[in-house]
């Protein structure tokens, strides 16, 4: 089978004509920035921060697929100026106090701000009022810093065959919701054990009793920069 | 920047809703701060003790963000008096955990506190004039004056504070390296 190629930054890479950009990207070592695309799960291209331009257009990395000849621009001024405007956004949606979050140090959104290199959040904060919900004894549910990637919705639904999660809502009034009739966490069929637990990026689905576990300096993304540790997770290491 | 790299720089400091940790992080640049001393002065600081700004101050260094009437008052003296108005901090720049009571209404928080929280001796809402009233919600102070820079953490290490006053005194753009950005 002929090898077909594409460049990213100028920088040719053969792939797999059944890859995205994004599974095109990994496989090569190339970091495009990323939340809601996870390797394991079927890309859902909500959360934009994979934005490159293909040929001169934007396009998500995560649901485009590769095609011979694509010329993909990913490490620019623009882009990454637009990626950090989006995970400000991101940042004053919800209530993320990172001083505060047991998830600080390993979470991804805060790890791809770095990366982004920023510094503040922009935008005015909208400080919203959300849900926490602690009735299962061994899950922690906390809204405050839900992004609304679906990661859990897909885990759930593709992986775990529960179905535990969902979006209710629509625009600005979006929000995750549990499959139980009183909407408590602990009505739902999820266990600990279950792949949906342990997927959420940010620290809304948190694990009971593992909090600040690792001290700061020891944490994921303490030492290692978010390319470099992403891209592993990217490869399934 | 010119006057910058031929006289001292003036610095002003201040806490508003912070708890002077970021204060103690700048001092932990230990004794690089004789270094520092050569090259800047300070201006209104807590390490001054100086209750207003002079005229001319160069930077000024703002941790925590806006709880109160005084805060922003405070916040607006130094934004009409420095030429280069910093963030320092995770409250100054998002409000940080004084925020997290945004999203419970301001009488149930001084209910809760003053008025049925346990161990409460004579129990009553403060109310003295010399008392500065609270905000509805606490906010960052990019949302009440233009901010120039940002350095992020609770708190910034003193590398962050080294490396902004640093690039400042040798006249470069201050660029924080990304191993250094912490949110916490």
């Amino acid at each position: 089978m002929d090898q077909k190629t594409l460049t990213i930054d100028g920088v040719e890479l053969s792939f797999d004509p059944r890859q995205t950009i994004m599974e095109a990207a990994a496989a090569a070592g190339v970091y495009i920035p990323h939340l809601c695309h996870h390797p394991d799960f079927k890309p859902h291209g909500s959360c934009k921060l994979c934005t490159v331009k293909v040929n001169g257009r934007f396009a998500s990395a995560c649901t485009l697929p590769a095609a011979e000849g694509q010329e993909v621009l990913n490490k620019t001024l623009e882009l990454n100026q637009l990626r950090t405007r989006i995970t400000q956004m991101l940042f004053v949606e919800g209530n993320h106090f990172c001083p505060g979050c047991e998830i600080s140090g390993h979470c991804k959104l805060q790890a791809t701000a770095y990366g982004l290199g920023m510094l503040d959040s922009h935008f005015p904060h909208f400080y919203p009022a959300r849900r926490v919900d602690a009735s299962h004894p061994d899950i922690m549910l906390d809204l405050d810093r839900c992004i609304l990637c679906e990661l859990c919705v897909r885990a759930s639904r593709d992986m775990d065959g529960k179905s535990v999660f969902g979006i209710a809502g629509r625009g600005m009034e979006s929000h995750l919701v549990v499959a139980a009739e009183s909407g408590a966490l602990v009505d739902t069929l999820i266990e600990v054990s279950d792949r949906a637990a342990h997927v959420c990026p940010v620290g809304a689905i948190l694990i009971k009793h593992t909090a600040y576990e690792k001290p700061i300096g020891q944490r994921r993304y303490d030492h290692h920069p978010i390319q470099a540790a992403l891209l592993q997770e990217d490869q399934g290491d | 920047m010119t006057d910058l790299m031929t006289h001292k720089i003036r610095i002003a400091t201040t806490s508003l809703a912070g708890c002077f940790g970021c204060h103690m992080s700048f001092l932990d640049i230990d004794e690089r701060f004789f270094t520092l001393c050569e090259h800047v002065v300070f201006d209104r600081s807590p390490f001054t003790d100086i209750k207003h700004l002079g005229e001319h101050v160069d930077v000024g260094l703002i941790e925590g963000g806006l709880c109160n009437a005084e805060n922003v008052s405070t916040l607006r003296e130094f934004r009409d008096h420095v030429k280069i108005l910093v963030a320092v901090g995770a409250c100054a720049i998002n409000g940080g955990i004084p925020a997290m009571r945004n999203h419970i209404p301001l009488k149930e928080c001084l209910e809760e506190s003053y008025l049925v929280a346990v161990g409460i001796d004579s129990p009553q809402i403060p109310n003295d004039p010399e008392l500065p009233l609270l905000l509805d919600r606490v906010r960052p102070i990019h949302e009440v004056v233009k901010v120039d820079y940002f350095l992020p953490g609770c708190p910034p290490s003193a590398e962050v504070f080294w490396t902004f006053l640093t690039d400042l005194m040798a006249g470069r753009e201050p660029q924080i390296p990304e191993a250094q950005i912490h949110f916490d």
